[in-house]
């Protein structure tokens, strides 16, 4: 049997591509700002042993099975509750807002668990020296505790962010308009399947790999420099 | 408007969990038996095999899973081969944890020191004797924790097997909510249903781990 391609036919709703690049990558940058900043509360609240933690019980053990339910449901079942869910219990939110709330809340409960192996590993000499120089406890956190223990664990957390990149396909499913709805709009258009999957298939690949190398530079060289 | 007792929402959930342990199963070892034979192929040293092997993982860790879906369900298609969802299913899910599992697998190799190789390969052992005798069982050990780890992973991936139309645990949620247009409802009891199932599994993967530790 004879298989023919045409990847023009694809190539040539370039706008389409675009436009869907350009969603996901916005998606993902600002559930990655929100997510990490609410990883890192929630990683204060989990961590143990290193001082700084001042959450009462209650609140640990919130977050504590916040995180655990996070991370053992797929992000498919938390979007469609979030997109399908929340209007039938009286909150309207358009498909967008869906997809950057189920992305934050997903990236916040793995991003808890990463920082919080980083901020464990942060030697007890560190605690008593901010606490010898006066520093008051939000102080050697912020300033003392948190900046090595990123920088630390810089690595997995780039590789959390691009697996929560590559899951904003899914996003799709809800007719946000980010990269792997414009192929099924193209599909749709011209029943190039195989064709556009691959295309955009290959366009995830250069953003996965292009955004590593982003952040990882970024990383070394802006976030965790010497200073 | 159908008229659906709390019942029988959580019975037909129960029963499409059925069709979501099916496809962990099919995928966790297919995609082992995939994993094993790319490490195995990258431990022989051969001269192209291993960037070809760091490309295959690159390449199914850098496509969302819903596109591999996407691409195993159109390509066989177009091959010829009748797309029913769990060959479609099973093969797309197949590769994504064979890339993942060879990766993790690696690691654990690594991570054996350079002397236990040198030292068997000192006792003359050939390479097959050297994996079967002292570095697959050292690295059995370490492996075991991130690979019951990764199960959790698959059974999460298979969520995504809805798309394509296969009739899992998501796929049959969606279905029931938009019968009875309760989604509040039927989306926490899918939610729930995943948890009991992937739960149990990161417990047992967290246990495994402290136990290596313990041994150190």
């Amino acid at each position: 049997m004879r298989i023919q391609l045409d990847f023009m036919a694809v190539l040539s709703e370039w706008p389409l591509l675009l436009t869907g690049v350009a969603w996901t990558l916005s998606l993902t940058a600002i559930s990655v700002v929100i997510g990490t900043f609410l990883g890192t509360a929630f990683a204060w609240v989990r961590a143990r042993g290193f001082g700084a933690t001042l959450a009462p019980a209650w609140l640990q053990a919130f977050v504590g099975a916040y995180v655990e339910l996070i991370r053992n449901t797929p992000f498919i079942v938390q979007l469609f509750f979030i997109f399908f869910g929340l209007p039938a219990a009286g909150v309207k939110i358009s498909a967008e807002m869906a997809s950057v709330i189920a992305m934050v809340i997903n990236l916040s409960a793995y991003a808890a668990e990463i920082i919080r192996a980083g901020l464990e590993a942060t030697p007890k000499g560190q605690m008593e020296a901010a606490q010898s120089l006066a520093l008051n406890r939000s102080q050697t956190f912020v300033w003392v505790v948190l900046p090595p223990a990123l920088k630390k664990v810089w690595p997995s957390l780039v590789s959390q962010i691009i697996i929560v990149m590559l899951g904003s396909s899914v996003c799709g499913q809800i007719s946000t308009k980010e990269l792997s709805y414009s192929a099924d709009l193209i599909q749709s258009n011209n029943f190039r399947s195989f064709e556009a999957f691959i295309i955009v298939g290959g366009i995830y690949l250069l953003l996965s790999i292009g955004t590593r190398q982003l952040l990882n530079w970024a990383g070394a060289k802006f976030l965790f420099g010497r200073r | 408007m159908v008229d659906f007792s709390l019942w029988d929402i959580l019975r037909n959930l129960l029963l499409a969990s059925r069709w979501t342990i099916g496809l962990s199963l099919i995928a966790f070892i297919g995609g082992s038996t995939v994993g094993l034979l790319l490490l195995m192929l990258r431990l022989t040293k051969l001269p192209a095999v291993e960037p070809i092997v760091a490309a295959y993982v690159q390449l199914f860790q850098g496509i969302p899973l819903l596109v591999q879906l996407f691409l195993a369900y159109y390509g066989l298609g177009l091959f010829g081969i009748n797309t029913s969802p769990w060959v479609a299913a099973g093969i797309g899910l197949t590769l994504y944890a064979s890339a993942f599992l060879t990766e993790i697998w690696r690691g654990c190799v690594a991570a054996i020191p350079r002397g236990q190789w040198e030292a068997s390969e000192s006792l003359a052992l050939s390479f097959y004797e050297q994996l079967r005798y002292i570095i697959l069982p050292q690295a059995i050990k370490i492996a075991v924790p991130p690979t019951v780890g990764f199960l959790v992973q698959v059974i999460k991936g298979t969520a995504l097997a809805s798309v394509i139309g296969f009739m899992e645990l998501t796929k049959v949620g969606k279905t029931i909510a938009n019968a009875t247009f309760s989604p509040f409802l039927i989306f926490s009891c899918v939610a729930l249903m995943y948890f009991l199932l992937c739960y149990p599994v990161s417990l047992y993967a967290k246990h495994l781990e402290r136990k290596i530790h313990v041994h150190r």
